[in-house]
């Protein structure tokens, strides 16, 4: 090898190493102060004890928030999924005035409309709604941000799916209902899998909405909660913090996985904003 | 022809899309057009105007135009967009897709799960994450540095938010950069090794024609999404002092801390503009290219 | 087991096309219909009407007593095997069989029996625990011939039944086809393309373009007396030779040969006339047409020859292997007798049957 080959391999190998370090060093920490006795924000190899979640188990609204968090996300993304699925079939298989266009807005919207940029009347809304606090209502919220996309990807499965399935159910007399629920759903299950699991890691990370409406500290989900750990009495909750996050990451981490072993990683531009 | 094979029916099939779009038109229209109409109040929180808010007409544009704090979270965001997106994610992005390329399966598999990991992450754990590393005391980056009692987030703000978002949102323009990179024909990239061209030149002459839509597009697309990202808020919550005070964090204050509804609002609505503009380009790109 | 009646049927699309133009057409009941014709000559659209899955613009379809131009396509009594076999991949053959009868809520009892017995009577007694994935093309298609069959409608449609499988498989799935319509007795229609599978198949063939039948009769008549140019050029596997000329003298001049019309026909001095003639129907004999054989062409048992015949004209006739002609010699052929056909130049239509004299 040349002396270029060696500077040039030298320094390929040396960037690599450099990007492996930027992105693993912080992530590290999730993994060593969970079990850490003495837990700091520095990085130590930790002693491997469990003392930490059981102090967390012990507080008074953390698991009560994971729960919030699994209402919410559950209202959040049956409602999209549910309403999605039913509007993307339609607008597959059924050529009404103005599809294009709405197809078209309902792009627009998804990108315009962001939680900061409605963050206002939003708030605005839920408060002279007297809906602050509400689990259900936050979780309608997230659903309307989440479901012109929702609608996209699901219109984009379901174009996929043999029109000559549909006709042929119909030729055996299978009512619309039936030709839905026996033919179309089963063979989109990819699909609305695929959403139910994008909607529901979406709404699970979501800070914005339910820190603007959900005040109260019984109400919070995990996302919120994490960061008012932080400022009971201005100093961080170290032993309950990061095991709360490694909690709180895991389902997500999970879910991921679970999908893209599954069904492989679609990509979407948009898909996750 | 999408004739109506499945039997619906115009009748059932507006049925079935009307739930949908009722609640997009309530959580999405129409905060969108309402915030025009609460801009151009003085509409507030508490106070006489919370309860009996007048009409103020473009006073609160004209206010903004004044106001030392908007014009300083324009050109923050600014910053934080041209740094962490435009360069940051779309340079690092773009080098990690093209060295990976010849990677051995194992590194490349592990650098984009790490990379991948770092995206996945709900936000608040990445936050804590990098307040960790960060941390004057104990943190890891001085450590590392030995820059011991360097309080990053205070002394350099934005510095340290935008080496954050560059390492948080890196994951989506590499992925991209992947898949458009792999559809640039091998052949030409091949010709020009055999002439001779640097790894450079190679990018510059062959890559680069190829993917130029994809980059304008994903600079697009990551910039909006930065402009609009309230992360910062976890971080830093626009301090010290301001420092770090991006619009979305802005709009946050003003809204909620000092309870300018109506301010906030004409602020909101600015944001949507930008949007707005910046999304139809991008869709229409999207539309030229196919 | 019904009979089709169609009146004045036309649909036309939104565009504006129509693609069954005013069309009538009575199948008997238990007949095995076929509608034949190039792409975009609307056959399959009058099979989709006829199913419902089209809506009629105007006129009406009657299957057996009643009209069901306006009635839902799943309970007009009808069953259709689609083209690509539409077998639902997330059910088993037996769970595909019986459809028909899950739609009718029938008993699972009743829904298993009925899968049972349909795939025993197509040979497909052992896969009714497979998806329709792990099925070769021909099982396929019998699940989805047995799916229709249980569904014991009074009429079968079938879209281009054959051509998904390969040419091999193809011609054991017709006779295959033809056996199940008989024993069956169901009145079948089916659309398809290709002429050779049209003339195998059915007891009667409506011969399709532009919206509008050209020709209706048996594979016999279809074959041997096409109704005008555009039929007699579909239909056979070998291209019937079309030769023009024009009346004078009371005879018509072509290829050399002078030929006289058929008789009672007066046609006008200088009217433009086509003679045709299958290559099939001519012999060597030793008058009729004349021409110098210029190529000769295997076809297996038999061997079609080129004839290059006054005015530059081409004939081709069929000639039984071992009475292959050299190169270059002359040959005189005859046609056999009713099977040289005139049309009118213009109109294209069938004037009668000519002889050749001198």
């Amino acid at each position: 090898m040349t002396p270029r080959q060696v500077l040039r391999r030298t320094v390929y190998i040396v960037f690599i190493a450099v990007v492996l370090a930027f992105f693993a060093v912080p992530l590290l920490w999730l993994a060593s102060a969970p079990f850490d006795s003495d837990p700091g924000l520095g990085l130590r190899w930790p002693d491997w004890t469990l003392d930490n979640w059981r102090i967390t188990f012990e507080h008074p609204y953390a698991l009560g928030s994971l729960l919030n968090s699994i209402v919410l996300c559950a209202v959040a993304t049956i409602v999209t999924t549910a309403l999605g699925t039913l509007a993307a079939y339609a607008l597959s298989r059924v050529r009404i005035p103005g599809r294009d266009a709405l197809l078209y807005l309902l792009l627009l919207l998804s990108s315009v409309v962001t939680g900061t940029a409605a963050m206002v009347p939003i708030f605005v809304m839920m408060f002279q709604l007297g809906l602050i606090n509400s689990q259900y209502a936050t979780g309608l919220v997230i659903a309307g941000g989440m479901l012109p996309a929702a609608i996209f990807i699901l219109k984009d499965f379901i174009d996929s799916v043999p029109r000559s399935y549909e006709e042929s159910a119909r030729v055996f007399g299978a009512s619309p209902t039936q030709v839905l629920l026996h033919v179309v759903l089963p063979i989109a299950r990819p699909g609305i899998a695929t959403i139910l699991v994008w909607a529901f890691v979406q709404a699970w990370g979501n800070f914005l909405l339910p820190f603007l409406l959900l005040r109260d500290v019984e109400a919070q989900p995990a996302a919120v909660l994490l960061r008012t750990l932080r400022d009971e009495g201005g100093s961080a909750n170290l032993t309950v913090i990061p095991v709360f996050s490694l909690l709180y990451a895991i389902p997500v981490v999970a879910l991921y996985l679970f999908v893209s072993k599954r069904y492989g990683f679609r990509f979407h531009g948009g898909i996750k904003a | 022809m999408a004739r109506d094979t499945s039997g619906l029916g115009t009748a059932r099939a507006v049925g079935f899309i009307a739930p949908a779009l009722l609640l997009i038109g309530v959580f999405l229209v129409f905060p969108a057009l309402w915030t025009i109409y609460i801009g151009l109040t003085d509409y507030t929180l508490t106070g006489t105007a919370s309860i009996a808010p007048s009409f103020i007409g473009v006073d609160n544009f004209l206010n903004a135009l004044d106001d030392a704090l908007f014009g300083n979270a324009l050109w923050l965001t600014l910053v934080f967009v041209m740094g962490s997106a435009v360069i940051g994610q779309n340079l690092l992005g773009f080098t990690l897709a093209w060295l990976l390329r010849s990677a051995r399966p194992t590194v490349r598999r592990v650098v984009e799960g790490l990379v991948l990991l770092s995206w996945i992450l709900p936000s608040v754990v990445v936050a804590y994450l990098w307040i960790a590393v960060l941390d004057r005391d104990g943190g890891t980056l001085n450590a590392l540095l030995g820059t011991s009692g360097t309080a990053w987030l205070v002394e350099y703000p934005m510095a340290a938010l935008i080496i954050f978002n560059t390492w948080r949102g890196t994951a989506f323009s590499m992925m991209l950069y992947s898949s458009a990179l792999a559809a640039v024909p091998p052949s030409q990239l091949e010709t020009a090794r055999t002439v001779g061209a640097s790894g450079w030149q190679t990018v510059r002459d062959v890559v680069f024609p190829h993917i130029r839509g994809h980059v304008l597009t994903n600079t697009l697309l990551i910039s909006l999404w930065t402009a609009n990202d309230f992360t910062p808020f976890l971080l830093t919550a626009g301090g010290p002092n301001h420092e770090s005070e991006t619009l979305p964090i802005f709009i946050y204050q003003q809204a909620i801390a000092s309870g300018e509804l109506g301010y906030s609002a004409a602020i909101s609505f600015l944001l949507l503009v930008v949007n707005l503009v910046v999304a139809l380009v991008y869709l229409l790109l999207l539309r030229k290219r196919s | 087991m019904a009979d089709i009646e169609l009146t004045e049927l036309s649909t036309v699309y939104p565009n504006g096309v129509r693609a069954v133009d005013e069309l009538d057409l009575s199948i008997v009941d238990g007949e095995f219909f076929a509608l034949l014709g190039p792409s975009g000559c609307g056959k399959t659209t009058l099979l989709r009407t006829i199913a419902g899955l089209e809506q009629a613009t105007s006129g009406s379809v009657r299957i057996g007593d009643a009209d069901v131009t306006r009635v839902e396509p799943g309970r007009r009594g009808v069953a259709m095997v689609f083209q690509d076999y539409a077998l639902f991949p997330h059910m088993t053959v037996a769970q595909n069989i019986a459809y028909p009868l899950r739609v009718r809520r029938e008993s699972k009892q009743a829904q298993r029996e009925a899968a049972e017995s349909t795939a025993a009577g197509l040979g497909l007694a052992g896969l009714l625990e497979r998806r329709p994935g792990q099925l070769s093309g021909g099982q396929q298609q019998r699940v989805a011939l047995a799916r229709a069959v249980a569904m014991e409608a009074s009429v079968l449609l079938l879209d281009e039944p054959l051509s998904n499988l390969d040419a091999r498989l193809r011609l054991e799935a017709r006779t295959f086809l033809k056996r199940l319509q008989r024993e069956l007795g169901l009145t079948t229609v089916f659309v398809t393309h290709d002429q050779a599978e049209a003339l195998a198949l059915a007891d009667r063939i409506a011969v399709m373009s532009d919206g509008k039948i050209r020709q209706l009769g048996t594979p016999k008549e279809v074959f041997q007396r096409p109704a005008d140019t555009f039929v007699a050029n579909f239909i056979g596997s070998t291209p019937m030779n079309l030769l023009t000329g024009s009346v004078s003298d009371g005879a018509v001049e072509v290829a050399g040969a002078r030929l006289v019309p058929p008789d009672g026909l007066d046609l006008a001095e200088g009217t433009p006339v086509v003679a045709g003639i299958r290559p099939e129907y001519l012999r060597p004999a030793a008058v009729g047409i004349t021409g110098t054989v210029s190529i000769v062409e295997n076809l297996g048992v038999t061997s079609l020859v080129t004839l290059e015949c006054a005015d530059d004209t081409l004939v081709g006739l069929t000639v039984a292997e071992h009475e292959e002609p050299a190169i270059g010699t002359t040959l005189t052929a005859n046609p056999d007798p009713g099977r040289l056909l005139l049309y009118h130049g213009e109109t294209r239509e069938l004037l009668g049957a000519a002889a050749v004299v001198g």
